[in-house]
């Protein structure tokens, strides 16, 4: 089986030794050792194997590893900055206590994260819709919608900052 | 180097403080309660359940004595060990709370890691039944006291002053009248040598002392959950461990007769596959194939090449359309057994002024949690350790030692975060079947279920119907309740797992005529309990009838069901698990308040009123709902009133009242298995439609914190949702459901 390379979370990493029709989420799960992106269905249905393929979410147990292999891949170990700072999202779902069981929550940090890279101040409307392919069994949905928009506070703060040093 | 530390994956305690282990098997077990030094200086309290009247016997030399709740460091780092397994109920963060109010410490400073598995040292390691809450308060509370108490001692002597005098705060021992203070860490090697009180004999804090309990606190693992960190049964991963699938006969208790085993291991990636025979016991081990691969990818698409024969001649016929058939058939003759009675129902039928009829049913479903099953074994050189997402541990020591001959001291289970158990993680069939494919080949194994095994090999939540005949008396009471139950039984002449009911079950304790009668019908599919076993399914049906004879006799629900109630009162004295009518009615009443009970609504909203008691949880929810006419629902909101007592958790206990509504809405909805030839016909989410989040109502919450010990949350806020929303759908648009899921009778979302 051949090799490949990957372009996650900013660093290119090998894959060696792979089937290239083996879904992109197994190859971070099992090869790379990526195991925040989770296994629900493996169908498309639920959401927990989502991530980004150049900015747009994704449901990696959906999409073969020789199609992810000429983009960008973010995970969600890769929201943070790279000196550990946790996107608004990730400090909004600690901060409003999200998680019940936390296994989905991944899937749907790694949906609200793309809505708000395209739409920084989504409606409740808004979200309903960019969430509509993620389950959260432990039904947390009030929850995150609250801290979506949360988050959506907190990075208006931080670019009115920044607009305001520049 | 004990072998764990070389794990990708390794038990917290490990990961966190070095070889703690062995720190704690050095721990003697000759006193109830005891402290010990540990290697690295630091002070770690042991605790156990027995009594000094029946002291645990003493421990072997080489004995695996796992213990300890507390750990001080001399550097001050403050550990607490979770007890329980944590399946997104909260209890990893909450029963820690209840050490760290009384040990006087900052939440902040502390560091929370999951206990090892010793029920004869931290009494039960379960999560189920809501239990976790009630049966940890005194002893998560009583560890604190007496670790704060001895650095109290400590302190005082130090300063040779009377221990009265010293206050803790945060973390220190304080002298409020010298100024002096002492942090706990400087303490512990000085109270590691004090003996250890008596824990009945600390003072505990009073509720209005409270400095953490009640308080909204983050759950101890968000930033992992956040940030992917690995946490999770299935993150697991060891040196050279192979990944594993397994078939079982899609009909329970099939046996393989052939396989296309040399096919399958010729696949790419693919290690092993061969035939387990099982021991015929549908909680441990079915038979099946195994299949062991490179990776998981490997073993699942090699299990779609896989081709069983199977011989059915024992495995599972049962059909749910025949069982609906049979059940309406067998509702025509009274009840095989008597389960209850009192007084005379038929005078009270021909005294009352309103007799209501009706025929309810609600169907089989999964637990279907967000992760699939799964679990990580090594079986080597006389032992077996397991990375377990269990939600009942020891049952899969008990199990395990059985299958594999092994005494119990040879097993040893990390607790790992489950992704959602609902009651299906109390089964570990999982581990049963790891553990067999692991002893075979002899080096470590993950074994990951698909969604299909999941959704097709569950303890199902059991389907069920209710012929329910009750009376209202002319003065507008209810005076005579009648149910023929018809369920299920597995042969052993009793209703199979989740599917009794309740001898005492509201309201039969509280009318003077009652039947209470059952017939059984054979079944095969196994079945267990499902959150707020028998409660999430019987509230449907009786809290929707209680709503019917009430509409009958023309009277307010909120007031029919207050005069059901009575006088305040435990209906079995002293009994925290029976009702407390004076509870009941102090949370429907303020149910009625926060909910707006008995305002103007707009044309097609309604709002229905359901009460349910379980897991000693008070519980009255009122549902607002809008149906158009083409019966498409909208639930708008949920109003939760609760008395489980005190709140450990503010966050947390909000956080599962709204799960549990959303889940039972869910379930009431869109939920139920058809099962054919004994098959499930359902395998994934897109034929097992789970709510979503455009559908997710308001869900406000409040609690009656009662005087009464806090008892658990994870479970009964869900049972009165169901009857809550097909109340309001009744008084908004006059058609009653009986028969769930809702997409049944059309209603569409
Ligand atoms: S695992 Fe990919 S959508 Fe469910
Ligand atoms: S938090 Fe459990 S599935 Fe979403």
């Amino acid at each position: 089986m051949p090799d490949l390379s990957l372009e996650v979370n900013g660093k290119t990493l090998p894959v060696k030794d792979v089937d290239p029709s083996t879904p992109l989420l197994w190859v971070l799960r099992d090869h790379l050792g990526l195991v925040g992106t989770k296994f629900g269905c493996g169908g498309g249905f639920c959401g927990a194997c989502t991530v980004q393929l150049d900015g747009k979410p994704i449901r990696s147990c959906s999409v073969t590893v020789s199609s992810a292999v000429n983009g960008k891949i973010t995970t969600i170990e890769g929201l943070a900055s790279v000196d550990n700072v946790l996107h608004p999202l990730q400090q909004a779902w600690i901060e409003l206590d999200v998680a019940q069981c936390g296994y989905c929550q991944a899937g749907q940090i790694m949906s609200a994260a793309a809505l708000l890279s395209k739409n920084p101040k989504p409606t409740d409307a808004d979200i309903d819709d960019a969430m509509s392919g993620n389950i959260c069994r432990c039904a947390t949905y009030t929850r995150i919608r609250k801290a979506i928009h949360t988050a959506a506070d907190k990075l208006a703060a931080l670019s009115t900052e920044i607009g305001g040093v520049v | 180097m004990n072998s764990i530390m070389l794990h990708d994956i390794i038990n917290e305690a490990e990961m966190q403080h070095g070889p703690l282990a062995l720190d704690i098997r050095q721990i003697s077990r000759r006193t109830f309660l005891q402290l010990t030094g540990i290697a690295t200086g630091g002070l770690i309290l042991g605790f156990s359940l027995r009594s000094e009247a029946n002291p645990v016997t003493p421990a072997a030399a080489n004995e695996f004595v796992p213990n300890g709740f507390v750990r001080i460091d001399t550097d001050g780092k403050i550990t607490l060990y979770a007890k329980n397994p944590e399946v997104g109920q909260g209890v990893k963060t909450s029963l820690p709370m209840m050490i760290a109010e009384e040990l006087d410490a900052n939440w902040d400073d502390i560091q929370i890691v999951q206990a090892p598995i010793n029920e004869a040292y931290y009494g039960r390691q379960s999560a189920g039944g809501s239990q976790s809450t009630p049966t940890s308060w005194d002893i998560c509370r009583q560890a604190g006291a007496v670790t704060r108490s001895l650095l109290v001692t400590a302190a005082a002597a130090q300063w040779k002053v009377p221990g009265a005098e010293c206050t803790t705060d945060s973390g220190k021992v304080l002298h409020q009248a010298s100024g002096r203070s002492l942090g706990y860490g400087q303490l512990v090697n000085d109270a590691a040598k004090l003996p250890v009180p008596d824990p009945k004999t600390v003072t505990l804090k009073q509720r209005q002392d409270y400095k953490l309990l009640g308080k909204r606190i983050s759950g101890v693992d968000n930033r992992k959950i956040v940030t992917g960190q690995p946490l999770f049964g299935i993150d697991t991963v060891l040196p050279n461990m192979l990944y594993a699938a397994y078939q079982k006969c899609p009909a329970t208790g099939g046996k393989v007769i052939s396989a296309n085993l040399d096919e399958i291991k010729a696949l790419p990636g693919i290690k092993d596959a061969f035939v387990l025979e099982g021991n015929d016991t549908v909680t441990e081990l079915m038979p099946g194939v195994a299949i062991l691969a490179t990776s998981t990818w490997a073993a699942f698409s090699a299990k779609k090449q896989l081709k069983v024969k199977w011989d059915e001649s024992n495995a599972s016929k049962d059909s749910w359309s025949a069982a609906i058939n049979k059940a309406g058939e067998l509702a025509k003759s009274p009840g095989v057994e008597t389960l209850a009675s009192s007084g005379d129902i038929n005078i009270a039928y021909q005294q009352a002024k309103h007799v209501q009829e009706a025929w309810y049913s609600y169907p089989f479903i999964p637990h279907a949690p967000m992760e699939p099953q799964n679990c990580t074994a090594w079986v080597r050189d006389g032992r077996a350790e397991f990375w377990a997402p269990t939600q009942r541990p020891q049952g899969g020591i008990t199990s395990v030692s059985k299958m594999l001959g092994l005494t119990e001291d040879k097993i040893e289970v990390h607790q790992i975060r489950g992704g959602g158990g609902f009651g299906r993680r109390l089964m570990n069939d999982y581990m049963c079947e790891v553990a067999a494919i692991s002893a075979k080949v002899g080096v470590p194994v993950k074994l990951t279920w698909t969604r299909e095994d999941d959704m097709q090999h569950d303890f199902y939540r059991v389907g069920g119907f209710h012929a329910l005949k009750g009376a209202v008396d002319p003065s507008g009471k209810l005076s005579a309740w009648e149910d023929h139950f018809i369920t299920f039984t597995d042969g052993t002449g009793k209703p199979t797992s989740g599917g009794n009911i309740n001898e005492e079950e509201f309201p039969l304790l509280l009318v003077n005529n009652t039947r209470l009668t059952q017939t059984m019908m054979p079944l095969k599919v196994p079945t267990g309990p499902w959150r707020a076993p028998r409660s999430n399914s019987i509230a449907f049906a009786v809290q929707s009838f209680i709503n019917e004879l009430a509409v009958a006799a023309g009277r307010d629900h909120v007031n029919f069901l207050l005069d059901i109630m009575g006088e305040p009162r435990w209906l079995k004295p002293d009994d925290i698990n029976s009702i407390n009518t004076g509870r009941a009615a102090a949370v429907i009443k303020l149910v009625a308040e926060k909910s707006g009970w008995g305002k103007t609504l707009p044309k097609g909203h309604g709002l229905g009123l359901a009460f349910h008691f379980s897991h000693a949880g008070h519980v009255a929810e009122v549902a607002e709902v809008s149906v158009d006419a083409n019966k498409k629902l909208t639930v708008h909101k949920v109003t939760v009133v609760a008395d489980v007592g005190p709140i450990i958790n503010m966050s947390g206990a909000e956080n599962q009242c709204q799960g549990a509504v959303i889940d039972g809405y869910s379930t009431a909805l869109g939920l139920g298995l058809s099962i054919e030839n004994g098959r499930i016909q359902e395998t994934n989410f897109n034929q097992y439609p789970i709510l979503r989040m455009k559908n997710a109502p308001v869900v406000a919450v409040h609690f009656i914190e009662s005087e009464f010990n806090p008892t658990g949350l994870g479970e009964p806020a869900l049972p009165p949702a169901a009857p809550a929303i097909c109340n309001a759908i009744f008084a908004a648009c006059g058609i009653r459901v009986r028969e769930l899921p809702l997409t049944k009778s059309g209603f569409t979302v």
